[in-house]
């Protein structure tokens, strides 16, 4: 298993599904060899042996912006100098140099190479060619997620199409993201699986409970009759959150008890901080910066509405994490997650008065906003990373055979 | 006849500067103004101790030699309420040889609102309570009643001039600026348009601002500044007119200029130079207005301060982050003052210090000067986030304590 991130050291949802999956695998019988391009501890995954491909402390690579592929440079692998690990490439190479190094060590067979996100793809090539087993690339975000309007940084597009090509099997966590690699890749549907994230509930079941402090002013506001329709995300324009303000501003034009938490952070902050200056709601907008712990849990916990107004968005764990905390999800057609949710409101995600008229509907009707409340924790609960699992040795075990 | 003189007027304030005061502080904790950690310039204690070792300690002691040596010498100040309040705190030998200074009779100390407020543009009523809280304090401190008013960052306009001439000020401060007074010199007493029991003093900001801004800069043609040097330009301003208004921050001498740059020797050596010939005095603003009667009427019905070459309020009320703070700030005013809550009403008060929605000015993004916006906080955005937390925060003490307002506001 070839990855960038793992909890506790993540920065996003990538490291998140990356865990649970494994879990869900190595309960099922694998053995997992897992590498990441940092150096620490990760306490609660010891189903599997976790491999270090540099010496660098995590918030090194957090410097390297997974999610940031601007910051690479348009460099090639062999022309990028492994030594030099304040460079994306460099730590690339590296990463390379290790799972090479990796592989010759073993004594046993790899039946299957499993690379996440365009990150790993080169390892994931280099390791087909030395052990001839078959590679499945697993697609979390593409390049043209990411950039949210245009097709990104032209040198990560070409090692995502790279990786495509040369993937025995391929696995879209949305219908959505199956789409875009048909369409801006090119790539064969027929070699594409769609297999949605879930959500681990025992992993939420911690002994959590909600202190009302955390969130005291917007507790008293719901005491008042307000209803929080939140977001946890990194504020960026993939994110699709100007729309979400415009929306917000909308809906409090017809009904004045709303409040909107915005929890993270990101490049595009001063922008929506503005904006919302602009159009004369910034005593409505809560920006709580970026959240951990009983903030991050306290977030979901002080929401009514939890919305994602992704642009693009490849599947979308957050809004999973906001129903098990009991919201009502509207979410932009443009989001994976919705492909496996029933009992929610989509919208696209520039149409902010139909986002307005939802949050409005939900707000001034307790029966709409229970029953969505209600259906949705059935729904959100039935997506296990076990089944996740099976499908992905399914698909171990169907390309072995194809390969040979 | 009178004799020609010099009318120095200095400024002294500042502001309780707001923590980095979050989301998760609101309604928890309401110590915005107590920055814990003393390695920022957010921590006022830190920034007071500071400037009053760089600037009010060694600027009084050379003002108190000045009266001392010469029996000419006049000097006008500003002292915001909230300034007095954190030298009472954290430097009371400071607000100690500021009294000896007014004791002296030669010192005049100038009305203004107790807040360093833009209360005027906001509630007239909320406006003149700050300017007789600023008045009580001056009397309660240095025992003497102001004459002479000058609002925040001078902003100034003809119907805060009617209002000054109602309330019974002799004077009132404002900018010199050229658009106003045209062919006219600031070098004379004008009346304001509209008064009928007033006099206008205006800024010679030539002159203020090349010892304000100018004095240090080694880009600037004139550099470095000697005293012969710009005696030869205040004879030159004041030839056959009677006054020259000096107007500028305080902190100028030791802080904005540092005392490395000479300034004091500069200021001493000056003092010396102007009264070493008899036809020259130093008047303090009162003084000026008795000397001189007004040579004409200005007329300002658009609000000019003394800032930026604009010499308007853009940098206070310039972007929506500004309107947007000021707008739910003062939406509190009435539930504020029905509460009878002394330190909810004081909290509130110092929000409505000008410094804070000058924090939030973005006008540098397109001006390019990052310098001329100094700033606490790493960007605009952060200052008005921590503004509006401790404004919602105001609004629930009014709410939990008081059973007044509501949170919607």
């Amino acid at each position: 298993m070839l990855g960038w991130e793992l909890p506790p050291h993540n920065s996003g949802g990538l490291g998140v599904a990356c865990y649970h999956m494994s879990k869900a695998l190595a309960q099922q019988g694998a053995t997992i060899d897992f590498v990441v391009p940092y150096d620490a501890h990760h306490s609660s995954a010891d189903f599997m042996t976790i491999h270090a491909a540099t010496r660098l402390t995590p918030l090194e690579r957090y410097g390297l912006g997974a999610y940031d592929s601007k910051a690479v440079l348009s460099k090639t692998l062999s022309s990028a100098d492994a030594s030099d690990l304040k460079d994306m490439r460099g730590v690339q190479k590296r990463y390379v140099q290790y799972v090479e190094q990796l592989i010759a060590s073993k004594d046993e067979q790899y039946d299957a190479i499993h690379a996440h996100d365009w990150l790993t793809m080169e390892a994931g090539i280099r390791a087909k060619q030395i052990t001839n087993a078959p590679l499945i690339v697993h697609v979390h975000a593409t390049e043209y997620d990411r950039s949210g309007t245009d097709s990104g940084n032209p040198l990560v597009h070409e090692i995502e199409y790279q990786g495509l090509l040369i993937a025995d099997r391929i696995i879209a966590v949305s219908n959505i993201t199956k789409s875009i690699i048909v369409q801006k890749y090119s790539i064969d549907p027929d070699k594409i699986e769609v297999v949605h994230n879930a959500i681990d509930v025992a992993d939420l079941n911690d002994g959590y409970v909600y202190d009302y402090r955390t969130y005291r002013y917007l507790e008293a506001l719901k005491r008042e009759g307000y209803t929080i329709v939140s977001t946890v995300t990194r504020l960026t324009i993939q994110k699709g959150l100007t729309h979400f303000i415009r929306a917000a501003a909308r809906a409090s034009e017809k009904y004045d008890k709303f409040a909107f938490l915005l929890a993270g952070d990101g490049e595009q902050r001063d922008e929506l901080i503005s904006l919302a200056a602009d159009l004369g709601i910034s005593d409505k907008v809560f920006f709580a910066g970026f959240v951990r712990g009983k903030q991050w849990r306290g977030a979901y916990s002080v929401s009514d509405i939890f919305v994602m107004s992704s642009v693009s968005e490849p599947f979308g764990l957050t809004t999973l994490e906001a129903a098990h905390h009991s919201n009502a999800l509207v979410i932009s057609k443009q989001s994976g997650v919705g492909e496996v949710l029933k009992s929610i409101f989509r919208y696209d995600f520039w149409d902010i008065n139909v986002l307005a008229d939802q949050l409005v509907g939900i707000a001034t009707s307790r029966a709409l906003e229970d029953t969505l409340k209600h259906n949705v924790s059935q729904e959100y609960a039935q997506l296990s990373w076990h089944d996740v699992a099976k499908r992905c040795l399914d698909i171990y075990d169907s390309s072995r055979k194809v390969a040979v | 006849m009178s004799k020609r003189g010099i009318t120095l007027y200095l400024h002294v304030h500042q502001p309780f500067r707001i923590r980095q005061y979050s989301v998760f502080d609101t309604a928890v904790n309401h110590d915005y103004f107590d920055e814990l950690s003393y390695d920022t310039d957010r921590n006022n204690e830190k920034v007071l101790r500071k400037v009053a070792e760089k600037s009010y300690r060694p600027m009084n002691a050379l003002l108190q030699k000045m009266l001392d040596t010469h029996p000419d010498f006049r000097v006008s100040l500003s002292i915001t309420g909230t300034v007095m309040e954190q030298l009472e705190r954290w430097a009371p030998d400071v607000l100690d040889s500021f009294k000896s200074l007014v004791n002296t009779g030669c010192v005049e100390i100038v009305a203004e609102t107790y807040y360093h407020s833009l209360a005027f543009f906001y509630s007239k009523e909320e406006f003149v309570l700050q300017v007789e809280a600023h008045k009580n304090k001056v009397r309660e401190v240095f025992g003497i009643e102001t004459r002479v008013f000058r609002n925040t960052e001078l902003a100034y306009n003809d119907e805060l001039a009617s209002w000054a001439d109602n309330y019974g000020f002799k004077g009132i401060l404002a900018e010199g600026w050229d658009p106003v007074l045209e062919w006219r010199s600031p070098n004379h007493v004008y009346k304001p348009h509209g008064t009928r029991d007033i006099a206008l003093l205006l800024k010679n900001y030539r002159l203020s601002d090349d010892l304000a801004f100018r004095f240090s800069n080694r880009q600037w043609a004139d550099w470095p500044l000697t005293v012969d040097k710009y005696m030869d330009w205040v004879n030159t301003s004041i030839a056959d007119q009677p006054l020259l208004n000096l107007f500028m921050d305080y902190e100028t001498f030791g802080e904005h200029q540092w005392a490395d740059t000479g300034i004091f020797d500069f200021f001493e050596g000056f003092v010396g130079a102007w009264l070493s010939r008899p036809e020259n005095t130093f008047y303090t603003v009162s003084e000026a207005i008795d000397a001189y009667e007004p040579v004409g009427e200005i007329n300002m019905p658009h609000t000019v301060t003394w800032a930026d070459t604009e010499r308007d309020l853009t940098a206070w009320l310039g972007n929506s982050l500004q309107h947007e703070a000021l707008k739910n700030l003062y939406a509190l005013e009435s539930d504020i003052l029905r509460t009878a809550d002394n330190d909810l009403i004081a909290d509130w008060r110092k929000l409505q210090t000008s410094d804070h929605v000058y924090y939030m000015c973005t006008k540098w993004f397109t001006d390019g000067d990052v310098h001329a916006y100094f700033s606490p906080y790493e960007s605009p955005y952060d200052a008005f986030l921590y503004f509006m937390n401790a404004v919602r925060d105001v609004r629930w003490r009014l709410h939990e304590y008081h059973k007044t307002g509501g949170l919607h506001g």
